[in-house]
């Protein structure tokens, strides 16, 4: 299965992770700071900031992508409970 | 005229400008979380300009009758140009949609945020085209007079807006600097002593939010301020710089700021096995930080005994705290009480991305810990590291492992934990 390699700066722990995993399912593993609310994509409560490889995510739903824009998210930030890993590398902290 | 008897005229605040709100004296129990002792009020204004009425915030349902009575008072619905809702929470937005109706004119404005949580108040579809959001700087003329908006998110909602008309130096300021106190004499240096109100109704609504208050302040503390109009609790015309003054001496830190990042261990303890952990966390932490004798760019670590205290005092040592260790044995399967009451007390303040851990000594299963980390991460602190559980008196290892995890969590509050590399595999 192909891998990809997530860093949460703010705590210093990089993870390999199976493509196809939901920041969400690691980032609350490992302790970092990245907060949830809802986790369906709603509230924008796990308003990450995708430091680097945001092209290494899959393209963000239209739900995602409206609750993005409602909430004036800034360009690279996405919704952890929403953002799947595709694979690369990826450094993420929370927004 | 007695403080609660209902005064049933509108209120002129200001040149042009309408009290057209609603006293609730009755009420003994606000959103479940707030006593009111004096009940409150829920306030809403018009502003009268050239070209068109504006209505600023409106009431809970409930207390539509005498909002529109009052503002018929002042206006016809079809001068009303301009509704504006500085906060969207039920107390201040039961009569928008009704006032939507009777006022055909009017346009709606809210904050950018406010726009996508308006469908859960009412169907966006039947105002469609009558909604404008607006931020910091967008403006609304009423003829001869204009509104300004300042954007404060977070207080206490992420819709909340303030709202300024300068010509009279009158801030809208939503909840922001009000109070729950009900007092038909409205006014500051009419009604009774309210300072006690003002204080509790910061401490439960706008303390958990204190950056965004001091973010707020720093918009609103340059304007030429001659009264500030919030939606609860009386309109603050005598020196209303005092009030804005007492939220910036509120919302700083409450001790004395120095280079040291301070971290407490609060735990509690059947047998002393606990206590132990705690003592060798805090040797761990205090390892951390070298030999120098002064704490400055260091660590102060404290050891609290949750049994020594109501949770309150501890609160306040929580709030100013960078990291947080929790120690609690396991009883029937869960974390002890007096561990729960303290960590159920933490939404009074902002502990959002503190450093979190957990420890404690067991009999059967220490199913505390997990459940202590869990509840950290659901308050929003990072808990980057594993908790330790020891089976009643904690081995050597052990020790050592409490020891190693005050020193991690030290490192990391000095910024010098070690990055790691890890397989999710290998994640619980």
């Amino acid at each position: 299965m192909p891998k990809a390699q997530v860093t949460f700066q703010d705590i210093g722990v990089t993870v390999t992770v199976p493509a196809g995993t939901r920041l969400i399912e690691v980032s609350e593993k490992v302790g970092a700071g990245i907060t949830y609310g809802c986790r369906e994509g709603e509230c924008c409560t796990c308003l990450t900031k995708i430091v680097s490889g945001h092209e290494h995510l899959a393209a963000p739903s239209v739900l995602e992508s409206q609750v993005l824009k409602d909430n004036l998210a800034p360009r690279h930030h996405r919704l952890a409970c929403q953002a799947q890993i595709l694979g690369g590398t990826i450094v993420v902290k929370p927004a | 005229m007695p403080a609660t008897a209902d005064r049933a005229d509108a209120v002129e605040v200001a040149r042009g400008v309408h009290w057209i709100g609603a006293f609730d004296p009755d009420l003994r129990s606000f959103d479940i979380i707030l006593r009111t002792a004096n009940g409150t009020s829920y306030n809403a204004y018009a502003v009268r300009g050239d070209a068109g009425v504006a209505v600023i915030d409106t009431v809970k349902a409930g207390f539509g009758a005498r909002f529109f009575h009052r503002l018929e008072a002042v206006a016809d619905y079809d001068e009303i140009s301009t509704v504006v809702l500085n906060h969207l929470e039920p107390d201040h937005s039961g009569a928008l949609p009704e006032l939507l109706r009777r006022a055909p004119r009017a346009q709606l404005y809210v904050s950018h945020q406010a726009r996508p949580m308006l469908k859960g108040l009412f169907d966006p579809e039947e105002f469609a085209g009558r909604i404008t959001g607006v931020g910091t700087g967008d403006t609304v003329d009423l003829g001869g007079r204009r509104l300004e908006f300042f954007n404060t998110p977070y207080l206490h909602w992420p819709d909340t807006q303030c709202t300024w008309l300068e010509d009279e130096g009158l801030l809208f300021t939503g909840d922001f600097l009000g109070c729950h106190y009900c007092d038909t004499r409205l006014f500051n240096d009419a009604v009774g002593d309210f300072r006690f109100s003002f204080d509790y109704y910061y401490a439960h609504i706008m303390r958990p939010f204190r950056a965004h208050v001091r973010t707020a302040l720093d918009l609103i503390e340059p304007l030429l301020l001659r009264t500030i109009a919030p939606a609860h609790g009386p309109v603050l015309r005598e020196d209303p710089r005092d009030y804005v003054r007492r939220y910036r001496a509120l919302s700083e830190s409450g001790l004395h700021r120095t280079q040291v990042k301070t971290l407490a261990i609060f735990y509690i303890s059947a047998y002393g096995a606990t206590r132990r952990m705690a003592e060798a966390i805090a040797a761990g932490a205090e390892s951390a930080a070298g030999d120098t004798e002064s704490l400055t760019g260091g660590v102060r670590v404290s050891l609290y005994d949750i049994e020594g205290s109501e949770p309150h005092p501890f609160v306040d040592l929580i709030e100013e705290a960078d990291a947080l260790i929790f120690g609690s044995p396991t009883i029937n399967g869960d974390a002890v009480k007096p561990v729960w009451d303290l960590l159920s007390s933490l939404t009074m303040v902002d502990v959002k991305g503190k450093l979190g851990a957990a420890f404690g000594s067991y009999g059967w299963s220490g199913e505390a810990v997990p459940m202590i980390e869990d509840r950290l991460r659901r308050l929003k602190l990072r808990v980057p590291v594993q908790g330790v559980k020891a089976r009643l008196a904690p081995t050597p290892d052990e020790f050592l492992a409490c020891h190693e995890l005050g020193r991690e969590i030290a490192l990391h509050l000095l910024g010098r934990a070690e990055a790691r590399v890890i397989d999710m595999a290998s994640l619980a």
